[in-house]
């Protein structure tokens, strides 16, 4: 290495090189022994760990939602069917900007102020952590097609198909299905834990009538699967699968033209029919008017269509069937006057004088019957029912007395829930003693039992009360409890037999005859509804007075004349010999029981019967001819 | 000068023919066997990888397919070329390489914030790696005629040679390519024989230049990277990601792999350019750690094969670039690896051979074959200048 060296010493060079090299070799193995080190200890040592995260990265448990029960009519066609609809959600925390996401999707589809209100709603009652929020429901093709072009630009952003509940004829079933809406804040927070288990995966739940009162039968399991995503969270592949199992299929009692025969025979009027088989307490038809689109709040209902709903006078939303309480006024009388035979108060032959008043002993107040100057000399029980005369029943009810009359009434059902198989039934009010004073802290007034007697005072009962009370009386006294499922998954419902009340067999001839008298005998009160009928009913006719919660919530001067009008009643069965239907009318403010009531029942029995099915094509409006009465007395007939 | 052992074996009778036969076919086409069947082999694997990572892209492979194919013939041709040829062109290559990067400068394409290509209608071109070969060729030819080890003003001026590209490659930002050619160039210093007393100054001057360095010649995000080598977890979602998720497929594949074709992480999207930079991860995850040491092993037996080569170079400027070439294909090897299992931090290096890649694997194979020449080319001896 001396500077005077001219010549390279290129052994020596070369040896040099060589310990270079070899140093070098070393420091590389070292190196790479490093390297082999450190990867050792990611894959042995830190193995575990390593494959829990990965783990944790790509499978993620994913709810299967069962598909829901469906539900037919008792012919079998299908009244409740699920409907694929595309979706378009947004898993929030896997967009990177969700502002500008939000403002792409608005540039591609269409998006509503109340879907992104709705949208800022949900995420934050949001129950799972990258659960898809929902943004836009019932894509178009074309939207999806857009969608799917731009599929690239959209994080987080996903499309897919729902079943979504249909309800193929829409509002004829309306207050008997009901209809599934979305989960709420308020359905989670009700939900036991097993429930929010259930319904992972699921966006919709029973809202009301049969779907909620079903839901559990309905809903089915949620299965489960085990799916491989990508960073971005798109399913790859499902590893393993656990098949949710759908929920079950309600067949009904329910018949399609049953209901639509009692919408056409109601025309327009608003009010409720309930049509039962007597034999087996099933519901053949249900209705209440005005009704509505269920379909409209399967997927959240617009503000604005539920504000109409809501505020509407005509209340449609209201279920008159099982939740509208009225007083049943002289459709009662057969039941009060089967009390009279049963505790001996009375029989078939006494007779009464009626002079068209009524005056409790020592007591100044008059009961003026609404025939003036009465229904004659000698009134026996028969021709007090098919005359409805009050007078008769005012006597009766006061020898009776309030606590037979109580407890009589109560054997029928009365002021109790029917227990029909939808939510959120009245039980209306059949007064006793202990119920007074309980409810009103005053005590039992004589007077009290008049007004009782012939179904006024504080007496309140929904049309489903008095079907069900009908169909007592044509059953003889076997109180069956209302139900629309006859089956579920093929499994028969059986029947649930509430009581039998033993009363003997003539007085309930008696009664029969005189139910029969209403609609045949040459003065019954219905017998124009029965002229031409080729079999033999029973009926009894009704007017109530109008009480608060028929009026709508706004006052509306011009409709409030029209709706402090009474309401007509009617209560039917039918064929006397063996009966197999029977029929509850209440059509509010129609006034006349037997004039606007009568016949919706009697369609209805030609219907069951004779197949005599009505459609409801034009409906007439309601009658605008009838002058404004005012304030109505009691006027029962 | 004792007998090679080759020379031993060829003369030994009865091994001698066939021995001869290679010898001469290796001469006549310029090409060492093993080396090439190395290589292939190397390749091969990275086509089994490549196949899993790009997702069982066919596009992917018929691209790689197509890159290795070209990249084996620019090795043939450039082993035909006379050594001293090169020592006569390296000066040139090196001139002609800088001022590539200073046209890249001024009229460089871009992509993410960098400017590192030239664009040569339509066909895009990276200056830099030019360097990475003209670098160590350059250094050699330089010392190789001088006495070793090296004067001082020899190793001056050699790390001015040094120091010119790798600043304009680190201003492009490009800090694993100019590391790598920086790397390059000093390792060819190193194997000249330069005094270890040099060795130690200039490690306590990088040392005492780091604080400089890191605030006043490193970028944002190179910045970035460093600080979340130390802690990737601070930021998941941003640039701790990559790390995160390549030690987790890393991780996650354990002694014998999930197998090939298995990995979740690096085929379901978790892992970044699975298929270029990370793509080790993809190799770790689905053949496991045996897999990672088999492939160390593949490479350190190339790497020692090409030493022996260097070694019995004919000259000193043949030994000092095959040495500097081949230390360059290590510290490919190392930095990748070492930045992919969050050893250092992320800078741009592809895998050698592995990696899905353009214009670096024709390069790379570009660097064989000057490996090739030298080892196949008669000896001729140089008088020092």
């Amino acid at each position: 290495m001396s500077e005077s060296q001219h010549f390279k010493d290129y052994l020596r060079e070369a040896r040099l090189f060589q310990r270079r090299v070899l140093f070098m070799l070393l420091v590389m193995v070292l190196m790479l022994g490093g390297l082999a080190y450190r990867y050792h200890h990611l894959q042995v040592d830190l193995y575990q760990h390593y494959v829990t995260q990965s783990d944790r990265n790509r499978i993620h448990i994913q709810p299967v939602p069962p598909t829901r029960g469906l539900i037919y009519d008792r012919q079998g066609i299908l009244l409740a069917d699920n409907r694929p609809t595309y979706t378009l959600s947004v898993v929030v925390q896997r967009t990177t900007d969700l502002d500008k996401t939000l403002s792409l999707l608005q540039s591609l589809v269409s998006i509503t102020d109340a879907d992104l209100e709705r949208f800022q709603r949900a995420i934050r009652q949001r129950r799972h952590p990258l659960e898809p929020v929902p943004l836009r429901y019932r894509l178009t093709e074309e939207e999806i097609a857009r969608l799917a072009v731009n599929e690239y630009r959209l994080e987080g952003v996903e499309v897919d198909a729902q079943l979504v509940r249909h309800y193929p004829y829409g509002a004829l079933f309306a207050h008997n299905i009901g209809y599934t809406g979305r989960i709420s804040e308020a359905d989670v927070s009700r939900f036991t834990e097993e429930q929010d288990l259930r319904y992972r995966g699921t966006h919709s739940i029973g809202k009301n009538g049969l779907e909620n009162f079903y839901e559990d039968v309905l809903h089915g399991q949620v299965g489960s699967q085990n799916v491989e995503t990508n960073a971005r969270g798109r399913v790859l592949r499902v590893l393993d699968r656990e098949d949710p199992v759908p929920g079950k299929d309600l067949h009904l009692y329910l018949d399609i033209r049953m209901q639509e025969t009692a919408i056409a025979a109601m025309a327009g009027r608003r009010g409720a029919v309930v049509a039962l088989d007597v034999k087996t307490g099933g519901v053949l038809a249900a209705v209440s008017l005005p009704d509505f689109d269920p379909n409209l709040f399967v997927t959240g209902i617009g503000h604005e269509d539920f504000k109409a709903l809501n505020e509407s006078i005509d209340r449609p939303l209201y279920n008159r069937f099982i939740q509208g309480v009225y007083p049943p006024g002289s459709t009662i009388k057969p039941m009060v006057a089967l009390a009279g035979l049963h505790y001996g108060v009375t029989d078939a032959r006494r007779t009464i004088y009626d002079p068209g008043t009524f005056r409790l002993p020592n007591a100044r107040w008059v009961w003026r019957d609404w025939k003036r100057g009465g229904h004659g000399p000698a009134v026996n029980l028969k021709q007090a029912i098919a005359e409805s005369c009050n007078t008769y029943f005012w006597d009766l009810g006061t020898r009776m007395g309030i606590d037979r009359m109580s407890e009589f009434g109560a054997y029928f059902g009365l002021g109790e829930v029917t227990g029909v198989d939808i939510p959120n039934e009245r039980k209306g009010i059949w007064p006793s003693r202990e119920w007074k004073r309980a409810a009103r802290g005053e005590s039992w007034y004589p007077g009290d039992t008049v007004n009782m007697a012939i179904g006024q005072g504080m007496v309140l009962t929904s049309p489903m009360q008095l079907a069900q009370f009908t169909a007592t009386i044509a059953n003889r006294g076997k109180r069956i409890r209302p139900h629309m499922v006859r089956s579920i998954n093929e499994h028969v419902v059986e029947p649930v037999v509430e009581g039998v009340m033993e009363v003997e067999a003539h007085h309930w001839d008696s009664v029969f005859e005189a139910m029969a008298e209403v609609m045949h005998g040459a003065r019954g009160t219905a017998r124009r509804a029965a002229e031409g009928a080729s079999y033999r009913m029973a009926g009894k006719s009704g007017t109530a007075q109008v009480v608060g919660i028929a009026q709508g919530a706004r006052y509306d001067s011009a409709a409030l004349a029209e709706r402090n009008r009474e309401h007509a009643l009617f209560v039917s069965f039918a064929p006397i010999e063996d009966p197999q239907i029977a029929v509850a009318v209440i059509v509010e403010n129609g006034e006349g029981g037997s004039s606007q009531a009568a016949p919706v029942a009697r369609k209805m029995m030609d219907a069951y019967l004779l197949g005599h099915f009505l459609t409801p094509g034009e409906l007439p409006g309601p009658d605008e001819s009838a002058p404004a009465a005012g304030v109505a007395s009691v006027r029962n007939h | 000068m004792k007998i090679s052992e080759r020379d031993f074996l060829r003369r030994l009778p009865g091994a001698s023919r066939s021995f001869a036969r290679r010898e001469r076919l290796e001469q006549r086409l310029h090409i060492d066997f093993i080396l090439l069947l190395l290589l292939l082999a190397i390749s091969a694997v990275g086509l089994v990888v490549l196949y899993s990572a790009s997702s069982e892209s066919r596009e992917s492979m018929t691209r790689q397919c197509i890159f290795f194919g070209l990249a084996y013939v620019v090795m043939v041709m450039v082993a035909q070329v006379p050594v001293d040829f090169m020592r006569r062109m390296a000066p040139w290559a090196y001139a002609g390489g800088v001022v590539l990067l200073i046209l890249v400068l001024v009229i460089g394409v871009g992509a993410k914030g960098a400017q590192r290509w030239l664009s040569l209608g339509g066909f895009r071109f990276q200056p830099a790696e030019v360097m990475k070969l003209a670098m160590p060729m350059t250094i050699a030819a330089y010392l190789g005629t001088r006495f070793m080890p090296p004067r001082f003003k020899h190793v001056f001026f050699s790390a001015l040679l040094v120091a010119i590209p790798t600043a304009l490659i680190i201003d492009q930002p490009d800090l694993g390519t100019s590391i790598l050619v920086a790397a390059s160039g000093f390792v060819v210093l190193f194997f000249a024989g330069l005094h270890w007393r040099y060795i130690f100054a200039a490690v306590f001057l990088l040392g005492a230049s780091l604080w400089p360095i890191w605030h006043f010649m490193m970028h944002d995000y190179q910045r970035t990277r460093v600080l979340t080598l130390l802690n990737p977890e601070a930021d998941r979602l941003g640039a701790g990601w990559n790390i995160i998720q390549s030690k987790t497929a890393i991780g996650s594949g354990g002694f014998y792999g999930k197998g090939w074709l298995e990995g979740t992480q690096s085929r379901l999207d978790f892992l970044p350019e699975g298929h270029t930079d990370f793509i080790i991860a993809v190799m770790a995850e689905e053949f496991g750690f045996v897999g990672v040491v088999v492939l160390l092993a593949m490479y350190l037996l190339l790497i020692v094969r090409c030493m022996m080569i260097a070694v019995r170079a004919q000259d000193a400027f043949g030994r000092l670039m095959v040495s500097g070439i081949t230390m360059t294909f290590f510290t490919y090897i190392f930095v990748n690896m070492g930045m992919v299992s969050g050893l250092l931090p992320v800078v741009g290096v592809p895998l050698p051979l592995i990696s899905q890649g353009g214009t670096a694997v024709v390069t790379l194979m570009a660097g064989f074959g000057i490996i090739m020449a030298v080892a196949t080319q008669p000896k001729r001896v140089m008088t020092p200048q």
